[in-house]
């Protein structure tokens, strides 16, 4: 081999091994991309539902009202045979069967949602008032191009009965499109077209404000503990190793954890968010101690030393002056931290958290699940509609783990004091 | 309730540091002097007020619910199910109770309503008469001018200390509770049993009480939790997710270390971590309803059986997850490689990928293999991609289109739901992560301590 | 000494260097003769260093470093577009401030330049070029039976004395050497002189130092460089007895520096 052949090879090795990294750096930057698209694909159409516009005959007689016709009255009153007579003249049906599937056309709650407009108009009685009623997950399926039309109709949700009246609502114009309220405001729900997030929000807000609570005092003041006022001995040595590896065990071991002890020996109340926040808390500890110990020892001994100098004790030098200053970095890596916690999901279904819970929680030792769990639960549905439900759920999740990092991010470049 | 009394122990708190530093102020006349500013006083006497009154409180809510628990049960010796028949009782006491109302129940409730309010009561006054005591102990310090300052930093130093215990005290918490239901797991079933037995299918083991097992359900629950399959399964998807990770996220970092420009780096660096601040939920989703699927139909296509939860999916999934633990460590680690290495090489006419390739991986090697291992530490405990994406038979297979289930789904199966906390299939899930703890924590500790070993040569 | 007698073998001309928007070097013009040792002198951060990086472009590693002007080896400009790196470095060995040994064994730290280059096929003469090289570096007594142990396990003057046999390994025809003897001791610092005096019957050899005695003892030309710029090239004897320019005259009777 010439020298001329050696080099040439040696250079053609040199762009191979370049090519690897640039592939892999990219490979890892796709993936991301894929990942987010396809989420952001499935779920962008959930922030909408589809409504039926349906002229309601205000029907008083339907009402089952005994005596005058008052506010309070109309309150107690029942919508559910008006509601149906004025549906089912939207398209001529021939007998029960056919009526059935003219109402399945409606999410169930459709009675609901009449009686909310109708009871505050009182005035509109024996009037003519058109309400626009949420759509059944098929017809929204249906609407929003998620069922492929051409199907042999035993393999389809949609009957051809049905897909008929659909295609003459949307002739008349009535098949309309709304954002999409009950997303943010329903709890849990077997019907993806009335399932919401609420419940999960207010389970995830509570669990991570415990968390915050609990976790945020303890690791500062350990870190506080660890960086300025150790010894250096056996139980310090030891307490750091334990910080060391508890911050990477397993989270399902937390979830253990909290079932063995939380649960099972201290009683605490199942699925709510209080066992979730301290089994969390727990979790999180060693994750924000590391970090918050970074920064405190990132605050250069000149700063100390002149405190000491001046006179201050130990513990105003630390407190004045040291903690001040490596504050920024502690709430970054307190944020980083809880922005894991919020995402976290095995250690929650261990607890209890995969509970079918309707009512929106309004204290943490009400039943809940959180926003995590909510993902979990509704991918295991079978419901085209909840498939989109997932990925909103996933872009609300991702959506609030961006804001907490780029708090964290924007606390450590603007307040950090970069120490030469 | 519980709330009042706190809110009560924080206003006598906050009230005693105004009183302790005008009791302070007051000392000072003619040519007495202080040994600290009043405030110390302040803060000296807020601590003892508030400090013994909140421990007591805390301690007696923690385990009030258990005592009276027990006790309401003792009295209620023959009575079966006593779990539900304690609850029946809270729900009857709260009246929501909806079912047949024995008399039982009412005489429990009876007694719960009499013990409740002795409970609160009692803490009451504990609480109290703990506030009095402290305060009139710390007041009486304040009146012989304490050195307030020495005192109020001792005690913070406590409380700083038992901060830093809570990290003991979890590991305790974590072992106590695995190893408490194990070491019961373990007397049912033999250990060998579980460790090197083939089969595993705790469903079958429909056993409510592992007190009164006959001889052939003992049989039958001896061979229903051989853990090998699971091992098996957790190995295996763990090294198809390293196969993904390891070369992806090796030259990624390689890449980014040695070659990539400042702003490649600013920009691609903080995307690739997107990857690691994903919820494993997500992943989970996307494997589950994408990549298993999508392997499936082309699996179809090549006239392949693909299971639609196979192990490939489940790994592919995981390991692109985990590029970015390996990535960003294995970059912070070439990166702490001396320049002058890379110039002694350099020097000499070697090319870039030469001298990486010859000089900077053969230094970093500890390092990297330390956050190798700290990758598969991960991959093992990973729960959520394998519960959603994975398969929950336990299969023994080395074939990656079929389904294979890990240790995590396996717990997750076993707990999700209603747990009867005395049937060996509960306590089996605890001494699956038992043995999950113990191996994460065997290779975090040895991966912690190279990586360790390795910056400070370096340092 | 006639300087007029020896061959040129590195000729620099009009060389600037920037590192960013902040100049380095300002047109340095300066030769170097073959075989023969020629010491560059000045306060630290004149150049120096910046200058013997450009003979192997070393510079190229930094990204904000642009080089402009010309170097000559042997009548060939060595920033040509068409002149490898590689085949440069190979040609022109260095020597750096801090010993650098590999974390590898001693054997494989000499053996590393011939691998990559390609320049021993069988594993004699790779035994071979080992030992010669150490020979020269006037390192084998001392190594000869402990080759198969790391590097870095010598002590400091042991391991430049690695460095310098493993640039010989690939036998170069000139030698740059970065201030060698700064991290050492005297002890070593005088072996490694007595190995440069070794040296300079077969190397070209330039020394950055700031040591003005290492530049008496070891070299024959010395160049002065002052806030990027060459202030007096000459003869070493001429430079520290009887300097023409007022500049050097205060350095060298340390009134600066």
């Amino acid at each position: 081999m010439t020298k001329e052949e050696r080099l040439k090879k040696r250079y053609n090795s040199e762009k191979r091994f370049k090519f690897y990294g640039i592939l892999s750096v990219s490979l890892a930057m796709i993936f991301v991309l894929v990942l987010i698209q396809n989420i952001v694909s499935k779920g962008s159409s959930a922030f909408s539902r589809t409504t039926i516009e349906v002229d309601i005959i205000y029907n008083a007689n339907l009402l089952e009202i005994e005596g005058p016709i008052t506010k309070e009255a109309l309150n107690n009153a029942e919508f559910y045979d008006l509601s149906v007579e004025s549906i089912l003249k939207i398209f001529p049906s021939q007998n029960a069967k056919e009526e059935r599937q003219v109402l399945r056309l409606f999410s169930p709650d459709f009675e609901y949602e009449v009686k909310r407009v109708l009871s505050k108009k009182p005035n509109k009685i024996n009037d003519i008032v058109p309400i626009r009623l949420t759509a059944s997950d098929d017809v929204d399926q249906l609407n929003k191009g998620n069922f492929p039309r051409d199907l042999p109709e035993d393999r389809r949700r949609v009957s051809n009965f049905q897909l008929n009246i659909y295609d003459n609502l949307v002739e008349q114009d009535k098949i309309g499109k709304k954002f999409n309220d009950y997303f943010f405001t329903k709890g849990d729900s077997r019907d993806p077209e009335l399932a919401g997030i609420g419940g999960s929000l207010m389970g995830s807000f509570f669990t991570i404000v415990i968390c915050l609570i609990l976790s945020f005092p303890i690791a500062i003041m350990a870190s506080i503990y660890l960086e300025e006022f150790a010894p250096k001995n056996k139980i310090t040595d030891f307490i750091e190793i334990n910080i060391n590896n508890l911050a990477a065990v397993p989270s399902i071991v937390y979830g253990l954890l909290g079932l063995g002890i939380l649960l099972s020996v201290m009683e605490f109340p199942r699925s709510t968010p209080l066992v979730a926040g301290i089994t969390l808390s727990l979790m999180t500890l060693p994750r924000i101690i590391i970090p918050c110990r970074a920064s405190l020892k990132a605050v250069p001994p000149s700063i100390r030393e002149a405190a000491l100098s001046v006179g201050a004790s130990k513990f105003q030098t630390v407190f004045h002056h040291v903690v001040p200053l490596a504050m920024p970095g502690t709430l970054s890596g307190t944020i980083i931290g809880l922005a894991q916690a919020l995402g976290e999901t095995a250690p929650l279904i261990l607890i209890g958290m995969v509970a079918f819970v309707v009512d929106i929680p309004g204290t943490p030792v009400d039943p809940s699940a959180s926003l995590p769990v909510q993902v979990f639960l509704w991918s295991e549905q079978a419901e085209r509609g909840f498939v989109e439900k997932t990925s909103a759920t996933i872009m609300m999740l991702l959506g609030f783990l961006i804001v907490m990092n780029f708090i964290a991010v924007y606390l450590r470049q603007k307040f950090e004091k970069k120490w030469n | 309730m519980n709330l009042l009394l706190l809110a009560i122990i924080l206003a006598f708190s906050l009230s005693s540091y105004f009183f302790g530093r005008s009791e302070a102020r007051k000392l000072v006349t003619g040519n007495i002097k202080l040994n600290a500013l009043p405030a110390y006083y302040g803060y000296f006497l807020a601590l003892w007020c508030g400090l013994p009154a909140l421990i007591i409180f805390g301690g007696w809510s923690l385990f009030e619910s258990t005592i009276i628990k027990t006790l309401i049960l003792s009295d209620f010796s023959n009575i079966q199910s006593r779990d539900l028949f304690y609850e029946r009782t809270l729900s009857f006491f709260n009246g929501n109770f909806s079912g047949e109302i024995t008399n039982e129940i009412k005489v429990a409730s009876e007694r719960y309503a009499y013990l409740n309010n002795l409970a609160h009561n009692s803490k009451i006054a504990l609480v109290a008469s703990a506030i009095i005591a402290s305060v009139v102990f710390a007041y009486k310090k304040i009146k012989n001018n304490n050195k307030a300052r020495d005192d109020v930093e001792k005690i913070l130093k406590i409380l700083l200390f038992t901060s830093s215990l809570v990290a003991i005290l979890t590991t305790l918490g974590i072992i106590a509770s695995l190893l408490f239901e194990s070491i019961k797991f373990f007397s049912t079933i033999n250990i060998i049993d579980f460790l090197f037995g083939t089969s595993w299918s705790p469903q079958r083991a429909f056993v409510r009480d592992a007190s009164t097992i006959t001889p052939e359900e003992f049989l039958e629950l001896k061979d229903a939790f051989g853990s090998v399959p699971l091992f098996a399964g957790t190995a295996f998807i763990a090294l198809i997710a390293m196969c993904v990770a390891v070369p992806i996220g090796l030259f990624a970092g390689i890449y980014l270390a040695e070659y990539a420009s400042t702003s490649v780096r600013k920009y691609s660096k903080p995307i690739i971590e997107i990857l690691a601040g994903i919820p494993t939920v997500v992943y989970g989703f996307f494997a589950a309803l994408t990549v298993g699927p999508f392997f499936r139909s082309l699996g179809e296509s090549l006239g392949l059986t693909v299971s639609s939860e196979s192990a490939l999916a489940a790994g592919l999934i995981m390991g692109i997850m985990i590029i970015p633990y390996i990535s960003s460590l294995s970059d912070d680690i070439i990166n702490s490689v001396p320049q002058s290495l890379r110039e002694g090489s350099y020097a000499i006419g070697a090319t870039k990928s030469e001298t990486i390739k010859k000089v900077v991986i053969p230094a970093a090697l500890p390092g990297i293999i330390g956050s190798i291992l700290l990758a598969v530490s991960r991959a093992i405990g990973e729960t959520m991609i394998v519960v959603m994406a994975a398969g929950l038979a336990a299969n023994l297979t080395i074939n990656p289109l079929e389904s294979t289930t890990t240790i995590t789904t396996q717990i997750v199966m076993i707990l999700v739901g209603d747990q009867e906390f005395d049937s060996p299939k509960t306590q089996a899930a605890f001494a699956l992560g038992l043995t999950l703890f113990i191996a994460t924590l065997f290779l975090n500790y040895i991966a912690l301590r190279v990586v360790k070993k390795y910056r400070e040569k370096y340092d | 000494m006639e300087l007029e007698n020896k061959k040129i073998k590195i000729q620099a001309k009009n060389l600037n260097v920037y590192y960013g928007a902040k100049q380095a070097l300002f047109n340095i013009n300066l030769e170097i003769n073959q075989k023969e040792v020629t010491a560059l002198i000045g306060p630290s951060g004149c150049g120096k260093s910046t200058f013997i990086r450009c003979i192997n472009r070393m510079n190229d590693v930094i990204d904000i470093c642009k080089v402009d002007g010309s170097i000559e080896i042997d009548g060939s400009e060595i920033n040509d577009k068409k002149v490898d790196v590689v085949m440069l470095r190979e040609k022109i060995g260095m020597v750096f401030q801090k010993p650098n040994p590999f974390p590898k064994s001693i054997y494989d730290n000499i053996a590393y330049g011939p691998i990559i280059h390609g320049l021993a096929e069988e594993k004699n003469q790779m035994d071979n070029i080992v030992e010669t090289s150490l020979k020269k570096a006037a390192l084998w007594d001392e190594v000869k039976d402990r080759l198969d142990e790391p590097g870095t396990s010598l002590s400091g003057g042991q391991q430049q004395r690695l460095c310098i046999a493993r640039a010989l390994s690939v036998s170069p025809e000139v030698i740059l050497m970065d201030e060698p003897c700064s991290a050492l001791d005297p002890i070593a610092t005088a072996k490694i002189e007595e190995l440069i005096d070794e040296l300079k019957k077969s190397y070209t050899i330039v020394i950055v130092t700031h040591s003005m005695a290492q530049a008496v003892r070891v070299s024959q030309k010395t160049g002065f460089f002052h806030m990027g710029k060459i202030i007096e090239v000459d003869s070493t004897d001429k430079i520290f007895k009887n300097p023409s320019n007022k500049m050097t005259q205060d350095y060298i009777t340390g009134r600066f520096g």
